[in-house]
């Protein structure tokens, strides 16, 4: 791939004729270290500032740090208080589910991490795993709510934490995929009017910030329905994320379309397949294909903004950590607590950035660039 | 049956039947909306403006009361986010393009933490980030009292941090007047010398004109003016910091945070336009005799920029956008202004228009002025 060509120059090429391990770490160091005077001195000086920063961290984070006791020993210390993550990390990653039911969200999150895992080949994917995916929601879904087979009711409003931040990303992400499909390809299209409303729809959302959709959600949506029709916040909240997300997609997934040869269409006009058949069999496939790194990314993106309903003051992840930090006993810790959930999320938005980075390169196998 | 067959003829049909559909819905939500206002008792229409706002503001660029209208309030807002717009782009683009090209420096160290920072930024929410930088600048620092002051005259505090400014004095205005002048003539003589540099092929130094406008004319002022010279140093009365100048820490966080979040991006926007250029432009560059930084100056980057200009223009946007954020950390930014304007007033279909009206303009207004400077700068090719 030509993106790494600087990259790999940098590298060193592992020499044929094998030099002692020791000789070959002194020949790396030189070539990317210390390959001329001034590269020495920035090395030295980067090294060092990096090292005058880590020794407080360190400090602060293992060595200074209160594992154990109450939130007046915290204070007393200096580095971090660790307390405060155990006594809260229940309450940010589950918000306000009841604790003796908590195997509940645990079991739930496992069985999404777990398929998600599974599910990340492109071997395996097909119709059948979409299929898959949706009784697995179905089942996450009524395991956190409850009510049959002898499980306790828990409302939609006591789920919190981690479950809630997930449910509104993937669902999100479940239902603005087709919606953006359908944003993409009207936009595409050949008929005006509906390229039109199209386009309208796309430019107006991507123009304003996810807030004021969420401001929709949360105060207007409720003057458009009619007399004795109300939805709870949660799911007007889930409607405003899948209207922001579909125009999104709508543009990655038009960048793919954009991309197909019109011999493609040509060839399938010539075989007299039906616009639905020609755009299911042959453009689709293909132009879905090469956006797959970007529908990755745009759904990091999404995840990630999925913590602005905080804005709202529905208890995702983010909201629960605010909520932990405004204890009035445990007042003064957002440090460790902001950490904590920075982490969270970094885990889950890092592995999906690798993962795009990966199927980029597996797909890019046989593409002349 | 031939009407199933034409392709034009069903066309207008799926749309007629699209465009009906949407005009239902649309007017179905107005019908609810209007009922539903006549049955609540809330007034339609943008009368709210004029009336008293009655909140006040912390920080303002203009003249603002609290018995002034929610125009005026929604005005300081608008001036707030434009503030923080500017000055944040500004630094996220410095900031993101020396990354990105230390990204790609042959320098193991500083390409490696180069990268460190940008996945480390990328994959953690703005909001958090924010939420983050706000509780370090107010919780972290000292109190007022215990002023952290590494600089003598700045100090460090929970409450924001203060440094001293100049005292006024009426020759002021005319010094920040001659240094835009300086600034617009350099500008003018720098692209006349330009022209004049490509005419005869050869390098005119640019730095004696730069010195005699930008430093020399304002100081010229400055002395004729009686050369004033007193600073005005925030001194701590009663339980704050008064005199000098000061930025509040929601203000710093806002900033800080955004700066931090986009020049990330911008970072990754740039490397990915220096890896456009073709390697053979390197190899050219080099073999011409041009030192590294030349290579990038004159060559790598005014080629990478085709590549850079479109996405670098959504982060603008994105930067504007996602200062809205404001509102999480109580900056009184123009969603937050609006935010309790409709708190207060409970015309929310009003107040949310009004944000996106905003918003609106400003990315439109934007890709209008990115779209004139990528046609200057494209590729000119034979046809």
């Amino acid at each position: 791939m030509k993106e790494n060509n600087l990259e790999k120059a940098n590298e060193m090429k592992p020499e044929a004729h094998a030099h002692a391990p020791l000789q070959n770490i002194a020949i790396w160091l030189k070539k990317n270290l210390f390959s001329s005077p001034t590269n020495t001195m920035l090395s030295i000086v980067v090294i060092s500032l990096f090292f005058m920063a880590l020794g407080p961290m360190i400090n602060w984070l293992l060595i200074d740090s209160v594992w154990q006791g109450s939130a007046q020993d915290c204070r007393e210390a200096t580095g971090a208080c660790l307390v405060f993550i155990r006594e809260k990390y229940q309450f940010i990653l589950f918000g306000f589910y009841p604790r003796e039911e908590l195997w509940r969200p645990i079991l739930s999150i496992t069985l999404f991490v777990a398929f998600l895992w599974w599910s990340k080949e492109p071997k395996r994917w097909s119709r059948r795993l979409l299929w898959r995916w949706i009784k697995l929601l179905l089942l996450i879904t009524l395991l956190m709510k409850g009510g049959i087979l002898g499980l306790v009711h828990v409302p939609v409003d006591k789920w919190g934490g981690l479950p809630l931040t997930l449910l509104l990303s993937f669902f999100g992400l479940l239902f603005s995929y087709p919606l953006g499909i359908i944003l993409a390809l009207a936009r595409t299209g050949k008929l005006p009017l509906i390229r039109i409303l199209s386009v309208t729809y796309i430019e107006l959302i991507r123009g304003v910030p996810m807030i004021s959709l969420l401001f929709m959600a949360s105060v207007m949506f409720p003057l458009f329905m009619p007399d004795g029709v109300s939805f709870p916040k949660l799911l007007r909240a889930q409607v405003a994320i899948i209207m922001f997300m579909s125009a999104y997609m709508a543009e990655v997934v038009r960048g793919g379309l954009m991309a197909i040869d019109q011999g493609q269409y040509e060839a399938a006009d010539a075989l007299g397949l039906n616009y639905w058949q020609k755009q299911i069999k042959i453009i689709l496939p293909q132009a879905l294909k090469i956006v797959i790194p970007p529908t990755v990314n745009t759904s990091i993106g999404m995840f990630k903004d999925t913590s602005l309903v905080v804005i709202i003051a529905l208890s995702d992840l983010l909201m629960t950590t605010k909520t932990a930090l405004k204890d009035a006993n445990w007042l003064g810790f957002s440090m460790e607590a902001y950490l904590f959930t920075a982490l969270i999320y970094f885990i889950f938005c890092f592995s999906m950035s690798r993962y795009s980075n990966r199927l980029e390169e597996e797909f890019s196998y046989g593409v002349n660039k | 049956m031939s009407f199933w067959y034409d392709p034009r003829k069903r066309g207008i049909f799926f749309q007629l039947l699209i465009f009906i559909g949407v005009a239902i819905l649309a007017g179905g939500l107005i019908y609810n909306t209007q009922h539903n206002l006549q049955s609540q008792n809330i007034a339609t229409g943008f009368g709210f403006l004029s009336q008293e706002a009655g909140f006040e503001i912390s920080e303002t660029m203009m003249e603002y009361w609290s018995d002034d209208s929610y125009l005026q309030a929604l005005k300081v807002g608008f001036l707030n986010t434009l503030k923080v717009g500017v000055i944040g782009n500004f630094l996220a683009i410095i900031l993101g393009v020396i990354v990105g090209i230390l990204r790609l420096s042959p320098n193991w160290p500083v390409a490696k933490l180069c990268k460190g920072y940008v996945e480390v930024i990328r994959n953690i929410p703005l909001l958090l980030q924010l939420l983050f930088w706000y509780s370090l600048f107010t919780e972290i620092l000292p109190s007022v009292k215990e002023a952290l002051s590494p600089i003598p005259g700045v100090f460090l505090t929970q409450r924001g941090f203060f440094y001293p400014s100049l005292v006024d004095h009426t020759i002021w205005p005319w010094v920040k007047g001659a240094l835009l002048c300086g600034l617009i003539l350099f500008f003018i003589i720098a692209s006349v010398l330009k022209k004049k540099e490509e005419r005869q092929g050869r390098k005119i130094k640019h730095w004696p004109y730069a010195m005699g406008l930008v430093i020399g004319l304002p100081a010229l002022i400055w002395i004729i003016g009686g050369a004033p010279f007193q600073w005005d140093t925030p001194e701590l009365t009663g339980f704050n910091f008064s005199g000098g100048s000061g930025i509040s820490p929601e203000f710093a966080a806002l900033l800080v945070g955004l700066v931090l979040y986009t020049a990330a991006f911008n970072a990754e926007i740039v490397r990915a336009g220096i890896l456009s250029v073709d390697k053979g432009q390197w190899e050219a560059a080099e073999s011409l005799g041009l030192n590294k930084f030349q290579v990038l100056r004159f060559i790598i980057l005014p080629q990478s920029l085709r590549v850079v200009i479109p996405p670098m223009t959504s982060q603008i946007l994105n930067l504007i956008k996602n200062s809205s954020l404001a509102v999480g950390i109580g900056y009184p930014d123009y969603v937050a202004v609006a935010n309790t304007t409709m708190n207060q007033t409970g015309q929310a279909i009003e107040g949310v228009l009004l944000i996106m009206a905003v918003y609106l303009f400003f990315s439109l207004f934007s890709s209008l002025f990115m779209n004139l400077y990528h046609k200057r700068i494209q590729l000119q090719t034979r046809s």
